[in-house]
């Protein structure tokens, strides 16, 4: 069955928990400090937080269906998971050309430079039952579910 | 059914991946005219060509090249006809010719032959050292014309988007490039003069010529050999490697002199189906429709050849599919700049309203294109985040008039849009783009 994070923009209260525990499970040490601190190249989230006046949702990848980034991809680098149905960025054949944030149109794929050049993107937390983003929401803002 | 695939790159892979999730017995067998290449001893039965400049500039390595892996083809039951060229079609016998007289019956067939580099009359073309740039083998033969000619001074015909990519990996390789562009500015095709600029300095800054309203009219040799050029207004240039990058076009040449209709390209329907039935054709070959201008007309561009393969094979196994259109949209990184095009860049004629902001000094420009309060176009220079999102904007339609004001702002996002269309998209329920 495929899992699909859902947004519930009403209960997000902009925290910015998500980001953190993003940004921390996919650095190398899974360490707070030394995943802000010490590592090069520097993780980052693979969520975003959008913000204006009381309005606030976290999105990242929403593994669509029909995947522009798939299409988009030259290199091949961008595939889908045949077991969890997730779009995942082989970082290896990822050349950073940055097709695939030409045609998101949820923004949620991110340039990451410090190190070699590749696409970055929400895995679900590959490995992981549920992805820390919701497990870490105080609000249940992001929830978890099978496919409606 | 047995399904002949004429184009081994974006449109036939595609074409592959969609029969196959409808159709599981069928015969399917890809022709192409590309060799087989090894690695180490391991065969490499595709690659993605627009990686070709990235080879050369020893940014990816061979063993990278390959676009789907090895097992794609066991996988999928394919037979894989390469280094043979469909010569001609009978379509009668709906049966595929192809060098040294093999015929393939077909039940349908899949022309995506791909693009052909456009050849400009210039005196002495035939001089060792001169090359088009669109393929592997043209990467590694000039790779070895630099090896064993010691080249250190090459000139690029063409300021597109080919002819770039070429200068920045022969910069790479620490020889001297000058450009001789026929228009008044590199990418002239898809850049206005503002995002031109941007990367003509930044050319500049690396040790790049660029010579613009000018075309190179003879190569000079010695030995059969490239030592310079000749331009339209008799400046020489010394040069022992020249690249002939003045564009590209559809490849109808198996269809020349038959009932199948083509424009520039090969003319196809909704459906990715040509005149004659049964008949599709995809990618850089085809005519498909332009969402944006409301016309056909060839976009060469890779997601446009990957969505039309797929859906032309959605319709050749049956499924039927409607191919939305597309339009024309590029992202490219130059000088180590990173740059994305989309839509209608540099609109002429009433009715548009341009927003923009410029910052020359940080190389950061930033350009939206509306028409009647739509966005139909987007320069994005060095700051491309979330670029997508205006890409989305374009493909919907989406009325902006109550947010264009923010289109600009540094923190736009989908948040800045109307609370219905955001919640459409972020509810989950998966747009289809």
């Amino acid at each position: 069955m495929v899992k699909r994070i859902y947004i519930r923009e009403e209960y997000c209260m902009g925290c910015r928990l998500c980001e953190v525990h993003c940004l921390v499970q996919h650095s190398k040490t899974k360490n707070i400090i030394k995943a802000y601190k010490g590592e090069y190249p520097k993780p980052i989230p693979r969520i975003i937080v959008e913000e204006k006046g009381y309005v606030s949702f976290a999105l990242q990848c929403r593994h669509c269906e029909d995947a522009p980034c798939l299409e988009a991809c030259i290199t091949g680098a961008m595939y889908r998971d045949k077991k969890t149905g997730a779009v995942l960025c082989d970082e290896d054949k990822c050349i950073g050309c940055w097709m695939c944030i030409m045609v998101c149109p949820f923004g949620v794929i991110s340039r990451n430079i410090e190190g070699k050049k590749i696409a970055s993107k929400c895995d679900l937390c590959v490995g992981e039952e549920v992805p820390v983003c919701v497990k870490n929401c105080p609000n249940e803002a992001i929830v978890c579910e099978e496919e409606k | 059914m047995r399904y002949v695939l004429i184009g081994n790159s974006a449109g036939g892979i595609a074409a592959i991946e969609a029969i196959r999730e409808c159709d599981k017995k069928g015969e399917i067998t890809v022709i192409s005219d590309e060799p087989r290449i090894f690695v180490r001893g391991k065969p490499h039965i595709n690659y993605s060509r627009p990686l070709i400049s990235y080879l050369l500039g020893e940014k990816v390595t061979l063993d990278k090249m390959p676009y789907r892996g090895e097992d794609f083809y066991k996988d999928n039951r394919v037979e894989l006809i390469l280094n043979r060229k469909a010569t001609k079609l009978n379509l009668k016998k709906k049966e595929v010719v192809l060098a040294g007289d093999r015929k393939l019956p077909f039940d349908k067939l899949l022309i995506a032959a791909g693009g052909m580099p456009v050849i400009p009359e210039i005196k002495g073309l035939n001089s060792g050292g001169v090359f088009t740039f669109t393929r592997l083998a043209d990467a590694r033969n000039i790779k070895n014309y630099i090896r064993t000619n010691k080249v250190k001074e090459a000139v690029v015909v063409g300021g597109g988007l080919i002819g770039l990519k070429a200068t920045e990996a022969l910069m790479e390789l620490k020889i001297k490039v000058v450009i001789v562009e026929l228009a008044d500015r590199v990418l002239s095709a898809t850049f206005d003069k503002k995002a031109s600029s941007i990367i003509e300095n930044a050319l500049g800054r690396k040790g790049c010529e660029l010579i613009t309203n000018n075309t190179v009219v003879e190569i000079k040799g010695k030995n059969k050999r490239a030592e310079g050029v000749i331009l339209k207004d008799g400046k020489k240039i010394s040069a022992s490697l020249v690249i002939v990058a003045v564009g590209v076009r559809p490849n109808i040449e198996l269809v020349k002199n038959t009932p199948i209709k083509t424009n520039k390209g090969i003319l196809v329907d909704a459906f990715l189906q040509t005149n004659i039935k049964d008949i599709y054709a995809a990618g850089d070959c085809c005519e498909a429709e332009d969402l944006l201008l409301e016309m056909k007309r060839p976009i060469a561009i890779w997601p446009a050849a990957v969505r039309q393969g797929k859906i032309a094979g959605f319709n050749m196994a049956g499924a039927r599919k409607e191919y939305p259109g597309s339009f024309a949209m590029n992202s490219v990184e130059l000088c180590g700049i990173p740059t994305i095009s989309v839509g209608e860049t540099y609109p002429e004629g009433k009715g548009y309203q341009v927003l923009e902001c410029f910052d020359q000094k940080n190389s950061v420009y930033k350009k939206i294109v509306l028409k009647n309060n739509k966005v139909v176009g987007a320069i994005f220079v060095s700051d491309i985040e979330r670029a997508g999102i205006y890409t989305g904007l374009i493909k919907d339609k989406v009325d902006a008039a109550s947010f264009k004001e923010h289109l600009l702002k540094e923190d736009f996002g989908l948040i800045s849009l109307p609370k219905e269309y955001r919640k459409h998209l972020v509810a989950g329920e998966v747009a289809v783009i």
